[in-house]
């Protein structure tokens, strides 16, 4: 059986190229494995083999981000490789985070599986470990033996499918994934367990740490709304009678942009709502009662408001996961900003 | 309050003659049990299908699951204000039970937010009622009939049936008796004076119509923070009227068998205190939420006690109260450890809480929701398969042509109920 084909990623000082004054250097390709290469190249074993190592400036990369990571692709492409790696990165930040954005566009934009490996304090590794496993290391190269060797298991392990475990297990950096797995007692035993070392201050470990959502500052309040151009948002679930979009009544994977420009009113018989969160009788017998178009047309006569959208954006609240609702409201956000809308309504529910 | 929980080992479930316990089989006869409900002119149909562990049956849409008790001795009724028209206070003397049974309400969807209980297969990891003997009550409901009314409808008939299988128990002789006892609180925290005061704040899903839970007979909605004695769950003071998303649903059955009271009793007068139960809502109103949360943190201070463990039923909007019951306990000088479940998303990398205090430093997971699995077709369905892709974990292209699910386990009944009754839990990776 052949063996699997790697490609490796390094920086310009572990290519042996030079230091700092060679860290301007655009991407260039090398058949075979080059410097610390050898050694991931051992840890492999008699399953894969590193048939090239592309090579960067890490000054480069930062500074190119796009075109850096496109003429990288183009050069890796056509190895037709089984498996990527870059680094170790130690805790050199700019290589660390070269080696993360490398890593993930090959696996996103290749499909091949990638891997990469840095030391916990390394910018890249916050930036990039929920889309990669990044192994640990120590903070200098004088770790480079026992990272190349736990980079090379590792990166076997992945590219043959093998069951991954814990972080501690694995030596990768935790992700920040939740991840099931079946306790060997169940949750009201171990709450009890924790409550009696809480109260005896005694050391416990939580289950789930509380997040930080972060703060998002509110833009300064609009005094004089005659001008505006106004939206309709709504995590109620109010979609056209056939849900075009398939929006989910739970756990939203989508959002919808739907036209009301026709309508003084949310007409029943072409709007229905969809969210499995709430009890739907009383917004099917009047759906302006989440998507409030009646009232909006009336202050838009009375020139209270300037001007409603032709469109209101829909999606579902309920069990939406924050990254999801991030990501719609930063897309649509777009939209409504090139469309001239200047102030937005979100109804929820 | 002392209560002899008396168990009767169900072994075997089958129809017969009568609906009676013999040698640890379960008899039911299905006319008996219909006719019980069958007048309800909001019910056009129904039928009794059984259940086993380990058979190929989906049983979908699930409404609720309760278990057959019945009150032997000590006063008032199991299920007390929502069977028959007394209600009496309960929670002491005897009640028999017939463990390993249990009934299903079953029938075309409410709202979206039935779910699946697999007997097994992958599904069946996931729902504890995969291990029980399942007598389900198949309903149809009345043409055009309104959600509301069905709700009330398939409820009632669940309590009724379960009540009278219930009644077989009375004159047998149990497998094995288990006493629970909690005292008045000034008697119960001389008992133990060493032992640290542990209460048990359960909160009720009350967030309205299809989501609610009923307390002798009263609408959830419009009590305020009250005292309960733990074995009143027991004999079925608190029941199920709720549709909340199938993962994160507290049938009755659990309430009957709250694992939480179940653990505190398992350590009553060796390492804590236990108490007593504060019941608390989760309505969605702001007034209601800051009312009852102070009221939660008032009584568990009048109580004295040196911590509380705090459960809620559903997500996202109750994460609120949640987090202000944990605050303002915590506040008091009161210890709180959390049970939850979580929802980040199917990638697992988003929040799991749609609300946080810096106070919640002690949190017990029932796992993440929001995972796809997907269950293998079974030979039998009992209700209907149709619902499925607007059922919540569901999704357009979730039932496949060769009647195999994919859907997150949302879709499982009781899969990550908040209060720890299963062994699924996550952690980060």
């Amino acid at each position: 059986m052949s063996k699997l084909k790697v490609v490796h990623y390094i920086n310009n000082f572990f290519a042996g190229i030079g230091g700092e004054e060679k860290a301007d250097i655009p991407p260039r390709e090398m058949e075979g494995f080059v410097g610390p290469g050898m050694a991931l190249n051992n840890s492999l074993g008699d399953e894969a083999e590193i048939v090239a190592t592309v090579v960067c400036g890490d000054s480069y990369y930062a500074e190119n981000l796009e075109k850096a990571e496109a003429d990288l692709l183009e050069m890796i492409k056509k190895y037709d490789a089984d498996l990527f790696i870059s680094g170790p990165a130690f805790n050199a930040g700019r290589y660390g985070v070269a080696c993360g954005a490398i890593a993930k566009a090959v696996e996103e934009k290749l499909g091949i599986p990638s891997v990469t490996a840095m030391y916990e304090e390394n910018p890249g590794v916050d930036m990039f470990k929920k889309d990669l496993y990044i192994i640990t290391t120590g903070n200098s190269a004088a770790d480079m033996r026992k990272a190349v060797k736990k980079l090379g298991e590792f990166a076997l392990k992945l590219v043959k499918d093998e069951e991954i475990g814990t972080p501690e297990a694995e030596g990768y950096h935790v992700r920040g994934i939740r991840t099931n797995y079946f306790h060997e007692k169940r949750g009201a035993k171990r709450a009890v367990e924790m409550m009696l070392k809480k109260v005896n201050n005694l050391p416990y470990e939580t289950e789930y740490e509380m997040p930080d959502f972060g703060n998002v500052t509110p833009m300064p309040a609009i005094m004089d709304l005659s001008d505006k151009k106004i939206a309709l948002v709504t995590s109620g679930g109010v979609v056209p009678t056939d849900n075009p979009d398939r929006i989910e009544s739970s756990s939203a994977t989508k959002y919808g942009i739907y036209d009301i420009s026709e309508y003084d009113s949310m007409p029943a018989d072409k709007f229905t709502t969809i969210h499995g969160g709430y009890d739907r009788t009383y917004a099917l017998q009047d759906i302006n009662r989440v998507v409030p178009l009646d009232v909006m047309r009336d202050l838009e006569k009375e020139g209270v408001i300037g001007e409603l959208a032709d469109y209101y954006i829909a999606t579902t609240g309920t069990g939406t996961s924050v990254g999801n609702a991030r990501g719609f409201g930063e897309e649509y956000s777009k939209k409504l900003l090139a469309d001239g809308v200047q102030a937005v309504i979100v109804t929820s529910t | 309050m002392r209560l002899e929980v008396g168990k009767i080992f169900i072994e075997d479930i089958r129809f017969g003659e009568s609906t009676h316990v013999e040698k640890g089989t379960l008899y039911v006869n299905e006319k008996e049990l219909i006719d019980l409900f069958i007048e309800d002119d909001r019910i056009k149909s129904a039928k009794i299908e059984l259940a086993k562990p380990g058979e190929s049956i989906r049983i979908t849409p699930v409404k609720d699951v309760l278990e057959p008790r019945v009150k032997v001795s000590g006063g008032g009724t199991n299920f007390p204000g929502v069977v028959g028209n007394k209600v009496k206070q309960v929670g002491e003397g005897r009640t028999h039970v017939l463990s390993g049974a249990a009934v299903v309400t079953v029938g075309k969807i409410v709202g979206f937010q039935e779910g699946i209980v697999d007997m097994t297969g992958i599904g069946a990891d996931y729902t504890p009622f995969s291990k029980m003997l399942n007598i389900c009550v198949v309903i149809e409901p009345e043409e055009g009939i309104e959600s509301h009314a069905y709700e009330a409808a398939a409820r009632e008939a669940g309590l009724v049936v379960t009540n009278f299988i219930g009644e077989a128990g009375r004159n047998i002789e149990p497998d094995e008796i288990e006493v629970f006892e909690t005292k008045g609180i000034i008697e119960q925290a001389k008992m133990y004076p060493n032992l640290p005061r542990i209460g048990y704040v359960c909160m009720l899903q009350s967030q309205g119509l299809l989501h609610d839970t009923y307390v002798y007979g009263v609408d959830a909605k419009k009590i305020i923070p009250t005292l309960m004695n733990p074995t009143e769950f027991m004999d079925g003071a608190v029941i199920s009227g709720n549709c909340v998303a199938s993962c994160d649903k507290i049938p009755t059955y659990l309430h009957q068998n709250d694992p939480i009271i179940e653990e505190l009793f398992e350590k009553h007068g060796k390492e804590l205190n236990f108490m007593g139960v504060i019941i608390t809502n989760e309505n969605v109103f702001l007034a209601d939420k800051e009312r009852c949360s102070d009221g939660v943190a008032k009584l568990a201070r009048l109580m004295d006690l040196d911590g509380v463990i705090i459960t809620e039923e559903g997500y996202g909007n109750p994460d609120t109260d949640l987090m202000m019951n944990c605050k303002k306990v915590e506040q008091n000088g009161i210890k709180t450890v959390l049970v939850t479940d979580e929802f980040p998303g199917r990638d697992g990398k988003s929040e799991s809480l749609a609300d946080a205090v810096k106070e919640a430093d002690a949190l017990v997971s029932c796992g993440q929701g929001n995972i796809v699995i997907t269950m293998p077709p079974m030979d039998k369905v009992i209700g209907t398969l149709e619902d499925i892709e607007t059922m919540i974990g569901g999704y357009d292209g979730s039932l496949k042509e060769d009647g195999s699910i994919e859907a997150e386990i949302q879709i499982i009944i009781s899969a990550t109920s908040a209060f720890g009754c299963n062994k699924l839990t996550a952690r980060m990776h």
